[in-house]
């Protein structure tokens, strides 16, 4: 249950939500922060990071855009790019599995809403995924789950670190258990790579839930987290509703959560590159130390 | 007869069984033989029964697999274990009473058992937090199973609860990571692990002591990715649409032995658990120790490929068309 209600918080603030999307797409060349309300040239948002100069707010970026900020240039090789996902459930409420599913290839140009692959950050090499929340809002269904896995154990295979950008309301309602299960897919990939010793570091962006947080986003060596990021467990409907009073301020944010020791560092995004180059230099095996 | 809770599609045989009980208190009062039409009676009733529980709708199990009087984890380790040491803390601070554990004997076995435990009543359920484990909870399991890895005790879950519990301590003190831990640390355990759903098993709650070697579930059991009724009321926007998401989202065992997540589906006792527990403990019983004898044939390298591949092979997913993915779109 608590892995979804965050959807349904969702739509009580989809209002709001949508309104920032066409302040944010609608003119085109402009774009007005929701926070502060500041009006900037597309391109200069873009040239930092699609992060507000006057208030620091942090844009949802797609996949595309972060990894071209992580990404060496052209040093990004997808992989898995096959995979797509079918109707096992042939699940229908009000609308058919199999359309949303259209819907969301047609509009994002992918297949589901993880994109994975081998690339170098600052020159060290890197196995990166990257979830986007545009597809089905980043829901977790088997071929995040399947892409996911194979990105870990290709990066315990070849004794790389492996970065996971999350970004995701949780498991995937439309799959039933199939979606569940790969909490623990991911979760036994994991387990093989820390065996041999290599560094993971998931990063939790806005939103990151329910099962994800309850699987991959909580088991990183080191787990960095963008500023003021939603991040938790349950969703806020529910556990006001158990609660019957006002959560507490800032409740669920990552800097909620770097104040009760779950996250080691908030990055805001302009020096996401150079913190997580440090990190990986410094977590390198030492012949690669002493190189750079 | 015990006083059972009634569901509602239990109602056609409420009458069967007041005629039986006048019959009774008649024969009781008088001198009447009335053996043959009570006995004509009950076997109406039983067949009845029989009827209606092979026909329950996924919405109707749910109803069974949350009956109060359904077996709990501590009343199934009761019946099925012949020494129990109940053990108790995560030494981190806290003692989740909606999480229990503890080692124990069945036969010449000794196990670590550990399981969800609801409540019977409201009292008992406020003490259990209907069955909702907090992070304490989860990490005494995990401290349980760590025991048992080290003591190479097999080890018995029991699934049955609503999902783990949503609150804001739970958050404050890493519901979402104490889950998580359990998924990876439970690949890495080397002993046996049989879990069974004995009633409903909730998402990420259910999970977090649920990677298995061999997973079971009863008949009348449920496990879901989340409760019907959260997800009529985010995808229906509708929470009386519960029943067509139960249907939906496939939580019977049938359903999920289709799908390739469970291993065995254990009968139940005509008219669900509660109607004979000792019979649903002997059924229980029976399974995990053949689940054992199996598991306790394999070396520990092969248990651990094993317990990886069987998660591994989890999902539906296709290879489309070769034409790569547009990584850009707009």
């Amino acid at each position: 249950m608590s892995l979804f209600d965050w959807f349904a918080d969702r739509r009580k603030a989809a209002p709001v939500v949508r309104v920032n999307q066409e302040s944010d797409e609608g003119d085109g060349l402009w774009s007005k922060c929701p926070e502060c309300g500041l009006v900037t040239y597309r391109k200069d948002l873009q040239a930092n990071a699609s992060v507000c100069k006057g208030c620091g707010y942090h844009h949802r970026i797609d996949s595309e855009e972060r990894i071209r900020l992580l990404a060496d240039e052209g040093s990004f090789e997808p992989l898995d790019t096959e995979l797509a996902p079918t109707d096992p459930l042939a699940f229908k409420d009000r609308r058919n599995y199999a359309d949303r599913l259209r819907d969301s290839q047609l509009s994002t140009g992918l297949r589901d809403a993880v994109v994975t692959g081998l690339c170098r950050l600052d020159g060290h090499p890197l196995a990166l995924g990257v979830m986007d929340f545009r597809f089905m809002g980043g829901s977790m269904g088997s071929v995040v789950g399947e892409k996911l896995t194979r990105l870990i154990e290709k990066a315990t295979d070849r004794q790389l670190p492996v970065l996971i950008v999350c970004a995701s309301g949780g498991a995937r309602m439309q799959e039933g258990m199939l979606s569940l299960m790969q909490m623990a897919k991911i979760s036994g990939a994991l387990e093989r790579h820390r065996r041999a010793e290599l560094l993971y570091i998931p990063l939790l962006t806005h939103p990151t839930t329910g099962g994800v947080t309850a699987s991959f986003a909580m088991l990183g060596d080191l787990i960095l987290a963008e500023p003021k990021a939603l991040i938790g467990f349950a969703g806020r409907r529910v556990i006001e509703q158990t609660l019957r009073e006002k959560l507490p301020d800032g409740f669920q944010t990552a800097e909620y959560l770097q104040d009760h020791g779950f996250v080691d560092t908030i990055v805001p995004r302009p020096q996401l590159r150079s913190t997580l180059s440090s990190l990986l230099r410094l977590h390198a095996p030492k012949s690669c130390l002493s190189l750079s | 007869m015990a006083r059972r809770a009634l569901l509602d599609f239990e109602k056609p045989l409420v009458e069967l069984e007041e005629q039986i009980e006048q019959i009774r208190q008649l024969a009781r009062d008088s001198e009447v033989d009335v053996s043959q039409q009570l006995l004509q009676l009950e076997t109406l009733a039983t067949r009845r029964r029989e009827e209606i529980f092979l026909a329950l709708t996924p919405a109707q199990k749910i109803q069974v697999a949350r009956h109060p009087q359904r077996p709990s984890s501590l009343d199934y380790i009761q019946l099925i274990t012949d020494e129990w040491i109940e053990l108790h803390g995560d030494r981190r601070g806290s003692d989740d009473k909606a999480l229990v554990g503890g080692v124990g004997r069945i036969g010449d076995r000794a196990v670590l058992l550990i399981g969800h435990q609801k409540g019977r009543d409201t009292k008992e359920n406020v003490a259990r937090n209907f069955g909702m484990a907090s992070p304490g909870g989860y990490r005494k399991a995990m401290r349980l199973m760590e025991h048992a890895d080290r003591f190479r005790l097999p080890i018995l879950c029991f699934i049955d609860t609503p999902g783990a519990y949503a609150g804001v301590l739970a958050e404050e003190q890493g519901q979402g990571e104490a889950i998580a831990v359990n998924l990876r640390e439970m690949f890495r355990l080397r002993v046996p692990i049989v879990a069974t759903v004995i009633g409903e098993g909730g998402s990420g709650g259910a999970l977090g002591i649920g990677v298995a070697d061999r997973l079971l579930m009863f008949e009348h059991s449920v496990y879901t990715v989340a409760s019907p009724e959260a997800c009529a009321s985010i995808l229906w926007r509708d929470a009386a649409k519960a029943p067509a998401a139960a249907e939906a989202l496939k939580i019977t065992g049938p359903d999920l032995l289709r799908l390739d997540i469970i291993d065995r589906v254990l009968q139940e006792p005509s008219g669900g658990n509660h109607w004979a527990p000792l019979q649903a403990a002997a059924t229980l019983k029976g399974a995990l120790l053949e689940s054992l004898d199996e598991l306790s044939s394999l070396s520990e390298h092969d248990l651990l490929e094993q317990r990886y591949a069987k998660y591994r092979a989890m999902g539906r997913y296709e290879a489309a068309s070769p034409t790569p993915e547009v990584v850009a779109p707009v």
